[in-house]
């Protein structure tokens, strides 16, 4: 674990209810994904024959107490339980069979992994049996290729600045950072300002919370509709993060913006104005907020 | 009743609504199986290769509609190897010459080919409909044949991925329906659209939306406009806003919609403008579509959304939690809903405080190569439930289910008549219990009385298929994937599921004894499929010669899906088996990676 660096990184192994009662009691999403991770593992296996998951599992809960000691060394810790490993389905039953008896310890589902072993192992992720998930060949390639447009190519968001006649729309991805987003931002919007006051003053040495700072400066502040539906002030989170998750952006008039991100904003005065800028972004009736607001 | 004169008798069997129905009354006597065979007007068959389709033909010769399914259920998900077989040429050879009255034919999952189609096109002078699903094999001259043949009402309907060239579509001169879904189509160019000839009058149905390419509009138009009959229509992508609003002024009468794209830049104008065309759509009930759909065109569908029974928008990830519950909230009259996992279980509650007449509800997965995660959960599922009493329909893709919540959904719902739940991981336990859902399913069978279709996933025991045996007793089809101990588990639904038809199974530990177990069962169904389970050559072999009425036919082809670097433990373990009743022997067709016992 140490080489690894990730102290979070455990693997355990644990009776149903045993140490890890309140991870048993959780039901969040996140839990389960986790559980995911666990019996994939085995990311290769050269040894064993790769067609049926059953197969996967059966050496995994074989070879989880080998592989506590090495992460990345799968093959080390097959060779640990490869005298148990069965290459026939009947087998997957080392799994199940065990149910019945809680002294046995079970199939790991304890495991827990850093966040940031996830995105990796998204993609060295146990080689999904073929048909599964049974989803037609048509829909499979319909939403290939409505990713294959979307991830990795423009992230295509509308700005829209209060009180501008029109929106315009940006490509996150043509930038590197917030610095370099506000630069195009006070491009785009410098002749709405007032008195240009954004474009005079320059941009050097900007960074995420000056720029809010600037543009409050100026009566606007950049806020973001996130994957979620809610409004954001620009510049809190990673450029990266913020360009998967930002949906469109708004620069939002100073006066609507009080207490937003500021330690003196009352929380009550936040929502509302939050809603109000939902409200102008979407173009809905108030009642219909009330409803989204009442159901999430 | 057989003093009966023969017209009258036939004219009472005129009312018997069923094709089991009438095989019942044809084993009566003699005279009545003549007068209910030469009065047959449809038929269909179930699996092509369970009956010579010149037995058919020659019992049956005055039938008007043919329907015929060739592949197993399992080759949508690429578990039958290609060429496999479920050709179409010998079923339109034998109704070409015997049943020169045909006016429809169905087939699903066949392979058709160009000669079969210019065939059909010449042999039937009254051939009024064509519904081709999830076919292949043919091209554009084919349906070039069909349509320069065919000088009466055409329905054409393509399901599926079969290779259709847009070229071919022009020369249909009187056709009534052409409806081509979720079809692989090899795009030509958009000018087949203008070649519907004037005389084409009759258009009942288009559906173009699995077509790729640009279509012109100024053609589409006009079609549309000289097509005042016209109660279905879907377009593709490449539809814009403009061409949609322009084409639904001409379609007052339009029942459903299959929308283009949706994707343009916020244009209020454009917008707007497709709020009052749709708006004068009083008749529309069903909405599909939303290709790329971004989330400012939504307030424009509002206006509609009331009088809406049907949405479809499993096709449109770029949706999601907000946009998608604004619009359904406003759906109250919706009972067919098909939408993607991101909606999540939050919008799930939406629905279910929404859609109080909800019978059909269809969740897909959004991400499938990301094994077990989706945004929705078995929480989703208990909304809907307890929202939506009417639902008889589900189709439900997540990522954990849990005992107490199918217990909840099943009682809330006692009227499933379909209920397939995947949960995207193989042999995901109870999510809070880490338990089997054994008792899940359970619960689901025993509520449900009405029970026809179903199928399980997630960490299952052979107690599931204790409970499957015994209580559903109207079971007609059952999907296996990754479940089960033994034998045993198998054999409760041999012994159990009386009204069984369709068995299928993968990835579980059912070997030879579960396959010997009932031999005579398999007499009183359909077919079973099973891969990657234990049978064995030898197992396999047994039931072939204590069951001659049986096709057993293997696959143990290699595809690049399995590299197996080695064979298995067991050489003579049977990768795919595909078993079912027949009258007509061993297939003749069949490729050299099968072998028929």
């Amino acid at each position: 674990m140490a080489g690894l660096g990730f102290e979070e990184t455990e693997l355990r192994l644990g009776l149903p209810g045993g140490n890890d009662a309140e991870e048993a009691t959780r039901s969040s999403g996140k839990r389960a994904f986790e559980e995911t991770i666990d019996l994939k593992l085995k990311l290769e296996q050269p040894a064993c024959p790769t067609e049926n998951e059953e197969d996967e599992e059966a050496a995994a809960a074989d070879v989880i107490p080998a592989a506590a000691n090495s992460l990345s060394s799968p093959a080390a810790s097959v060779a640990t339980g490869g005298g148990n490993m069965k290459r026939s389905p009947s087998q997957s039953s080392v799994v199940t069979a065990e149910l019945p008896d809680p002294e046995k310890p079970r199939a790991p589902k304890y495991v827990l992994l850093h966040l940031l072993c996830m995105p990796l192992l998204h993609r060295v992720m146990l080689k999904h049996a073929v048909g599964w998930p049974p989803v037609r060949s048509f829909r499979k390639n319909i939403q290939s290729s409505q990713k294959g447009a979307g991830a990795g190519a423009a992230a295509l968001v509308k700005v829209s600045m209060d009180g501008a006649p029109y929106l315009r729309k940006v490509d996150l991805r043509m930038y590197g950072s917030y610095h370099d987003l506000s630069k195009a931002l006070e491009k785009m919007f410098s002749s709405f300002t007032i008195a240009g006051s954004c474009g005079s003053q320059g941009m050097k040495g900007m960074n995420e919370t000056k720029l809010a700072d600037l543009l409050s400066g100026s009566e606007y502040v950049p806020t973001y509709e996130d994957k979620d539906g809610d409004w954001m002030l620009v510049g809190d989170v990673p450029w990266e993060m913020f360009v998967e998750s930002c949906k469109r952006l708004r620069l939002m008039k100073g006066s609507e913006a009080v207490g937003l991100g500021h330690s003196e904003g009352d929380g009550e005065m936040q929502e509302q104005m939050l809603r109000n800028a939902y409200l102008h972004a979407s173009g809905i009736s108030c009642k219909d907020t009330a409803l989204l607001f009442y159901v999430s | 009743m057989t003093y009966f004169p023969e017209e009258v008798v036939e004219h009472i069997f005129s009312f018997l609504p069923s094709h089991s129905d009438r095989n019942t009354v044809s084993l009566v006597c003699k005279v009545w199986y003549e007068i209910e065979r030469l009065s047959r007007r449809s038929v269909f068959v179930g699996n092509c290769y369970a009956v010579r389709p010149e037995q058919v033909v020659r019992r049956f010769p005055n039938v008007r509609a043919l329907t015929v399914k060739g592949k197993p259920h399992f080759a949508d998900f690429n578990l039958v190897p290609p060429d496999w077989g479920g050709y179409a040429g010998p079923w339109i050879e034998a109704a070409a010459r015997s049943c020169v009255g045909l006016e429809e034919l169905r087939m699903k999952r066949m392979v058709v080919s160009d000669e079969s189609l210019e065939l059909l096109a010449r042999s039937f002078p009254r051939f009024k409909a064509l519904v081709l699903i999830s076919c292949e094999g043919f091209s554009t001259e084919g349906l070039a044949d069909i349509a320069s043949h065919c000088n009466v009402n055409l329905n054409l309907n393509c399901f599926g991925a079969c290779l259709v060239d847009s070229r071919t579509l022009p020369q249909l001169r009187h056709l009534r329906e052409l409806d081509l879904q979720e079809n692989d189509v090899e795009d030509r160019g958009p000018r087949w659209l203008s070649s519907f000839p004037d005389s084409c009058t009759s258009l009942v149905s288009l559906n173009f939306a699995c077509i790729k390419g640009e279509v012109d509009s100024a053609s589409l138009e006009r079609l549309v406009a000289k097509s005042p009959n016209l109660r279905s229509l879907r377009l593709n992508r490449a539809v814009s806003v403009d061409t949609l609003s322009k084409i639904l002024l001409r379609t007052p009468n339009l029942e459903d919609l299959g929308t283009g794209n949706l994707t343009e830049e916020f244009q209020t104008e454009s917008y707007l403008r497709l709020t009052n065309a749709l708006e004068k759509c009083k008749m529309l009930r069903s909405l599909s579509g939303f290709w790329d759909a971004s989330p400012a065109c939504v307030p424009f569908i509002y206006p509609l959304c009331h009088q809406l029974t049907g949405l479809n928008l499993s096709y449109t990830p770029t949706l999601e939690y907000s946009d998608l519950t604004k619009m359904i909230s406003r759906c109250v009259k919706l009972q067919r809903l098909w939408v993607l996992d991101c909606i999540s279980d939050k919008g799930l509650q939406v629905v279910a405080s929404s859609c109080k007449d909800l019978q059909e509800l269809r969740v897909f997965p959004s991400d499938f190569y990301v094994a077990g995660y989706s945004a929705v959960t078995e929480e989703g599922l208990v909304a809907i439930s307890s929202g939506c009493r009417k639902l008889t329909s589900l189709l439900y893709f997540c990522h954990q289910m849990t005992n107490e919540a199918l217990l909840t959904i099943a009682k809330n719902c006692p009227n499933f008549i379909r209920f397939r739940l995947c949960i995207l991981e193989p042999r995901k336990p109870d999510a809070t219990t880490n338990q089997p859902l054994d008792e899940g399913f359970g619960a689901i069978v025993r509520e449900c009385k009405g029970l026809r279709r179903l199928s399980i996933s997630g960490l299952l025991t052979d107690k599931v298929f204790m409970y499957i045996g015994k209580y559903a007793k109207q079971l007609e089809m059952l999907s296996i994937a990754f479940a089960g101990d033994s034998d045993e588990g198998m054999m409760h639904i041999m012994n159990g599921c009386k009204n069984l038809r369709k068995l299928e199974i993968r990835d579980s530990p059912f070997g030879d004894g579960a396959l010997l177990g009932n031999v005579a069962k398999y007499e009183t169904m359909r077919s079973l499929w099973m891969s990657s389970c234990n049978v064995t050559l030898k197992g396999c072999e047994i039931l072939a010669s204590k069951m001659p009425m049986l096709n057993v036919e293997i696959m143990n082809e290699l595809d690049g899906s399995c590299e197996m670097e080695e064979n298995s433990v067991d050489p003579s373990r049977v990768e795919k088996l595909y078993v079912y009743r027949t009258t007509a022997g061993a297939r003749d067709d069949a490729p050299n990676f099968v072998k028929i016992l």
